[in-house]
This record gives C-alpha cells, structure tokens and sequence, in this order.
C-alpha cells in the first residue's frame, strides 16, 4: 500500500515537473506559414494608435512572405459589450492564428490570461513591462515579448515643437488615461518643451505654462470619458494655443483647425500615427508617432524560425534618420512649423542623437519632492514607472 | 379571424422571416453577401466546443436578468431599471470581494458571501425604483433610467476613485482578483463556469413554476392584469409589485455577481454589458411566458458571440446581432397586434 502511495507520489511529482518544464518553454516554431492576430483596443482606421499597428503588422505581411493577418478591432468592453478580450483573441486563434498581438497596455490582464491559458500560441503585449526581468511587475511567460517603442524622445521634440510655437506661453496636454506610460510621456513632452523655452528662446522657465488634463481613456466614450472635443475647447479658450494630444484619436487638430478658421490661430499635436497630420493641414505643428513595423517583423520572423524567446524591448528611433520605416522604432512628422520652429526641432533632435540627457536632475516631482538630485541621470526604470508629473507641471498626477 | 394555436405560430413564423428579409435587406445595402454572414454567426456560435462555451458564459446572466424580468412584467411593470440593478449587483459584490480577499477566508466562502452582497445590491436598487414607483408616482421607466445614470456614475467614480488601480485610472476597471477567488472553471474550457450555468437554469425553473404553479404567482398576475380589480378583490397591489421589483432586483444582482466573480474578474465600467436591455428583448419576444425564456436568451447570447465573426472574417461591423435581434421583436410585436386587431374585427 505504501509502495503504490510512493509511486502515486512520484506520478504526481514527475507530472508537475513535466507540466513545469512545459510552461518555460516557448511555443514550437511555426514553420514558413504564420497567420498574425490582431487585437486593436480602437478602430483599425482611428488615424492613432490602433492604426499604427495595423499598419505595422502590414509592414510584416509585405516584408516577410507566408504571413497572413486576422484582426479584430474595437476590443473594448464598451464597444464590444458581453466579451472579454482574451475571448476576441482566441476567435483570431480559431481563424488560424498562431501569433496574437495585444496592442494595448489595457489589455494586460486579459493578453496574461490568454498567453496563460494558450502557451502553444505566440503572444506579443504591445506596450506591457512583463517580460521586463528588471521591471516592477516582472512575470515570465515563455510564450510572451513586450514591445514598445521610446516615444519618450518624440514627446520630447514635440514639446519642442510647441514652446517654439505657442504665442501665450500656455501649452495643453489632452492626456488619455492616468499610469506610468502616459505620466512618463506627458513629462516628456514637458521637459522638451521647457528645454526649448529656456535654451533656445531664452525665457523664464516659470512664465512657461503646461496644463494636463486627463480624459479617462485612450478615445472618447460617450458617457464614461470626458469628452476630448469640450477638453481641447476648453484649452483653447482659456489661452492656451498648442494643445499636445495624448490620446489615440484626432479631436484637438479638428478642434484647432476650426478654431484656426474661425480667426483663433491655435496649433496642435496629434500622436501615434504618421499621417495624423494630414487632418489639421496648417494647424498640426507634426506628429510624434510609432513604428511598429521593424518589431513586429523580429517577432513574427522568430516565431516562424523557433528563436523566439521572451523578452521585453523599448526599442530606440534610428538617429540617422528618425523616419526610416526599417529601422526607427519611433519618429517624427514634421508638420506646420515656422522657419524658426522648424529650424529648432531639427537642432534638438540632433542633440538628442548625439546624447543630451533631459532626464537629468536636478528634477523633482509634481510634489516638490526631489526625483533626481543634481547631475544624477534616471534609470530607465525610474522613467518607465514614473509615479508623478514634475514640477512646474499642472495637472492631475495621480487620480483622486 | 379566430385567436387558436395555429395562427398565433403562423404570425410568429412570419414575423421571423420579416426579421431575416430586413436583415438581408441591411446586408444588401452594406455591400455583404446574406448568407456569408449567417454562415459565420452560426459557425461563430456552434462551430467548436470553445464557442459553444462562449455563448453559455454569455446566455447566463442573460437568463438571470430575462428571468427577473418575467416577474415584474408579469405584475405589469416595466423594469427598465434592471442595467443599474445588475451594476449595484456588480458594485456590491466587488465591495465584498475586496473586504474579504485578504481575509484568509475559504475562496467557496467568499464567493457564496459576494454572490449574496450582490444579490443585495441589486435587490436595494430594485426595490428604489419600486419606493419611487409607489411612494413618489414616478413611474418606473422614468426612475428606472435615471437609477441606471446613477448606478453608472457610482460605478465610474468607485472604479477611478477609491477602487482604482495604485496610481491609475483607468477604463480597463479595477484590479483582477486573485484566480483562487475566480469562479471554478469548468475543465477544458478556458471561461466556463458550470456554477452559474446552474444558478441560471434553476432560477428560471423557479420563475417558472412561481408564476405558474404558486397562489402568490397568480396574485401576480392579477394585479398584472387589472390592478384596480385585483385590489377591490382583496389583493394587496403595492405589495405585490414591491415584492416583485424584489425579485427581479434578486436575479439582476446575481447577474451583476456572475459578471464580477466568473467573466471579467474584476469591476469594469460597462460591467452590465447591455444585458439589461437585451433581457427586455427577449422577454418582450417571448411574450413573457417563462417556458420560452431559456431557448430564445440561448439565441441571443447565440448572436451575440457568433457575431463577432463578422468584423474577423467579413469585414462587417458586429452591430448586426443587435439589428436581427431588434427588427425580430419589433416584427413580433407589429404581428401580435395585427393579430389582435383580425381577431377583434372576426369577433
């Protein structure tokens, strides 16, 4: 009796191991074929950030033969209303697909789920920090990589792009949802904004002005966010003429173009999407926007050839040129700058490619307390799960 | 034209085929191909076990509201309040999660005990509507929409204020419970939970044979149908009615609890997920005979999942399970009045 307990314990221990064993080891390549789920938390046309992804993965599809691409857009409880996102990608998976991409931070506990309960499927969480073995929430899963790209650099010479603008001294931020992503880019855009002020028009830092106002979400949903429409009015009616948009639709270049028609000459910054710019023609200073292509083409590449294995990238803009599509994970799209304006993005993102640092102290946080003493550079880590707006930010840092 | 069996079916059948044309017709006019998209709904919805499963997660709490709704329309109320009684079913069982997840508590504890504080919820916001409906005069599709406004703000705010993740707001709702506290998954599905399956079929049995086969099911009834006769009879009217806005709000809680502990794991802010409204449908569908209810929520939650293969595979937008299923009561209810009308003039 106690010999068959033993072997039963055995039988229990080598299944465990054995299921163990399973669970740290990536999915078996795909071979030449590999169809792509995508899972887009907007429309795959928003113009913003749902559409750079599409678009990315159309990149993959053109470069490397024997992918085909299912997508589900619109993946939001709100939208699709009774689903869970983990539901939508195993509908993809049942189409054939055998990579799935989860483009949204907002979709993390669901895209866990599913790379959990499908460790036979390739899982890219587009945005996540998972895979991150330095990171705060580090939680391995063989089957899952985490992309994205350093935006924070764009955010950056978009900031640029507005100090030398705004007329008021008084720069907007329609900011999206409040986390660590969306606090470390509005920063961004502030610190390259004030680099600007201070450096290159020589005025004092205090009389820049630079209001985050938050909506809820990534795009408006009528009844739960506010509305990105009235957020933009309202900044463009209380003095502020460059609005910097955070968010993944296009709502504060509409606003500006019709404000800029109706005599108000106001500017603003889309996000995400290369071609944002094309809808506010004389009112859209350029857009700061992603590149998915040239990652997603890594991933898809190593899941068809069995080198893939989970990691997390924050992959760098190729200082060369910053909108090469094949090589430069971010850039920028220069739209309607002045002369001067113009002249002073490319001057800054040249410095930035030859090393100058904003996230050195002395920083401190929105609080006043100290982020980074004097000559200390921050870590990625610290950038990445930024707690707090800066000093000399308005604006909501955390929500109430 | 005589009132039989016969040509109740027939008009029913009708009104079916009506619902299709129209559809079709929308199809038509979108640039689809008909019968490509019904070809992927029903694939969508029966083509493997993983759908098949889909589509019982979602025809549970369908079933739940439906079966509440059954008994406040049986006393001749429209319950439109039913969203905002599934949020509050929601909210409270999530305040009751929260309290007890650190607790140490057997996992089966607290989810009977967050089951039961959303039951509450959802009763407490019923029986509002039912105080506003008898005490105040308002009647209740009037303080039923307005309940549902602020049961969403009360959500929004617990979800972006005191309920939000450390140091975010979001719509993506509140932080995931704890698998432990998940509702046990059926083995070989990834979301099925054949707790609430059973949960949802035996209230609609208890509906059922409430309405049909108890003396307080007929007291129901006859305040449904003449409330003024009922109570020159000697049947107590605001009690009744009070006593089903309890009911439903019993059901719709429970519904909100399965949203909560067994599909989303957490709070989010559409956590009714239309159900409220689709539960009318289908109890307007069927005429609010209980006997119905499962089969036709069964076709709805059918719809609903099976549809998601339209924007997969066709290119079309899902909203189209939600024109079949609207344009199939308004024919319904267009027959049963042309029906009466027939009857009426052969009488």
């Amino acid at each position: 009796m106690r010999t068959i307990s033993k072997l039963f314990l055995l039988a229990i221990i080598a299944l465990v191991a054995g299921s163990a064993a399973f669970a740290q080891s990536a999915p078996p390549a795909t071979g030449p074929n590999l169809t792509i789920g995508l899972v887009m938390v907007g429309p795959y046309n928003d113009h913003g950030w749902s559409q750079a992804n599409y678009e990315g993965v159309q990149y993959v599809l053109a470069k490397l033969p024997g992918t085909k691409l299912v997508y589900i857009d619109k993946a939001n409880s709100a939208d699709r209303p009774g689903t869970t996102v983990s539901q939508l990608g195993e509908s993809l998976v049942a189409q054939g697909a055998k990579l799935v991409i989860f483009s949204s931070d907002d979709m993390t506990d669901e895209a866990i789920k599913f790379a959990q309960d499908h460790p036979n499927i390739f899982v890219i969480l587009t945005s996540g920090s998972q895979q991150w073995k330095e990171g705060k929430n580090y939680l391995p899963l063989p089957n899952m990589i985490n992309i994205m790209g350093k935006m924070e650099y764009m955010k950056m010479v978009a900031g640029v792009a507005a100090a030398m603008t705004t007329k008021t001294g008084k720069i907007g931020f329609l900011g999206p949802l409040i986390n660590d992503e969306t606090r470390r880019l509005a920063a961004s855009a502030y610190l390259g904004a004030r680099y600007a002020w201070v450096n290159y028009l020589k005025k004092d830092p205090s009389k820049l002005t630079f209001k985050v106002t938050w909506i809820g979400f990534w795009f408006n949903i009528p009844g739960v966010t506010s509305d990105p429409t009235q957020v933009a009015d309202d900044f463009f009616n209380s003095g502020f003429d460059v609005v910097i948009s955070g968010i993944d639709t296009t709502e504060a270049v509409a606003e500006a173009a019709k404000y800029t028609a109706q005599g108000k000459q106001v500017w603003a910054i889309p996000y995400d999407y290369a071609r944002a710019i094309d809808e506010g023609k004389g009112v859209s200073l350029g857009v700061p926007y992603f590149n998915w292509g040239p990652a997603y083409l890594n991933a898809a590449k190593a899941a068809m050839n069995g080198t893939w294995k989970n990691h997390f990238e924050w992959n760098d803009p190729d200082w060369k040129n910053i909108n090469n599509p094949d090589t430069s994970a971010v850039g920028f799209n220069k739209g309607t700058l002045s002369k001067e304006a113009s002249a002073a993005v490319d001057k800054f993102i040249g410095e930035l490619g030859k090393g100058l640092n904003l996230w050195v102290g002395p920083l401190n946080y929105q609080d006043g307390s100290v982020f980074l003493k004097k000559g200390e550079k921050a870590t990625d880590q610290q950038i990445w799960y930024l707690p707090q707006l800066l000093q000399g930010m308005e604006g909501q840092s955390v929500s109430k | 034209m005589r009132d039989t069996r016969a040509n109740r079916l027939l008009f029913q059948i009708g009104a079916v085929l009506f619902a299709l044309l129209v559809t079709v017709l929308v199809l038509f006019l979108a640039g689809a191909q008909p019968f490509a998209a019904y070809k992927y709904i029903v694939l969508g919805a029966l083509g493997s076990w993983d759908v098949v499963t889909n589509v019982l997660v979602s025809w549970v709490p369908l079933l739940l509201a439906t079966s509440g709704l059954l008994v406040t329309f049986t006393v001749g109320l429209w319950n439109i309040g039913i969203e905002g009684q599934i949020t509050l079913g929601a909210v409270f069982t999530t305040w009751a999660m929260r309290l007890l997840q650190d607790s140490g508590w057997n996992p089966t504890l607290i989810l009977v005990l967050a089951l039961l504080a959303g039951i509450l919820g959802g009763t407490l916001w019923a029986l509002l509507a039912g105080v506003l409906r008898t005490f105040g005069g308002v009647n209740e599709i009037f303080g039923g929409l307005g309940l549902n406004f602020v049961a969403t703000a009360l959500n929004i705010w617990l979800i972006f204020g005191p309920w939000k993740r450390p140091g975010v707001a979001s719509m993506s709702g509140t932080l995931p419970f704890d698998r432990a506290l998940w509702m046990p998954i059926a083995a070989g599905s990834s979301r099925l939970t054949p707790a609430t399956l059973v949960m949802a079929v035996v209230g609609i049995i208890a509906v059922y044979a409430m309405i049909e086969g108890t003396y307080f099911g007929l007291r129901l009834k006859a305040v449904g149908k003449n409330p003024k006769a009922a109570y020159i009879l000697g049947i107590p009217t605001w009690q009744n009615m009070m006593a089903s806005f309890a009911i439903c709000g019993v059901f719709a809680g429970l519904a909100g609890a399965v949203q909560v502990t067994a599909v989303y794991h957490r709070l989010i802010p559409s956590i009714s997920s239309g159900y409220g409204y689709l539960g009318l449908m289908v109890a307007l569908l069927v005429g609010y005979r209980a006997s119905l209810a499962a089969p036709v929520a069964l076709f709805f939650a059918a719809l609903n999942v099976g549809s998601i293969q339209l924007p997969i595979i066709l290119k079309l937008d899902s909203s189209l399970a939600g024109v079949l299923q609207g344009t199939l009561v308004l024919f319904v209810m267009l027959g049963n009045g042309i029906r009466a009308r027939l009857i009426k003039k052969g009488t």
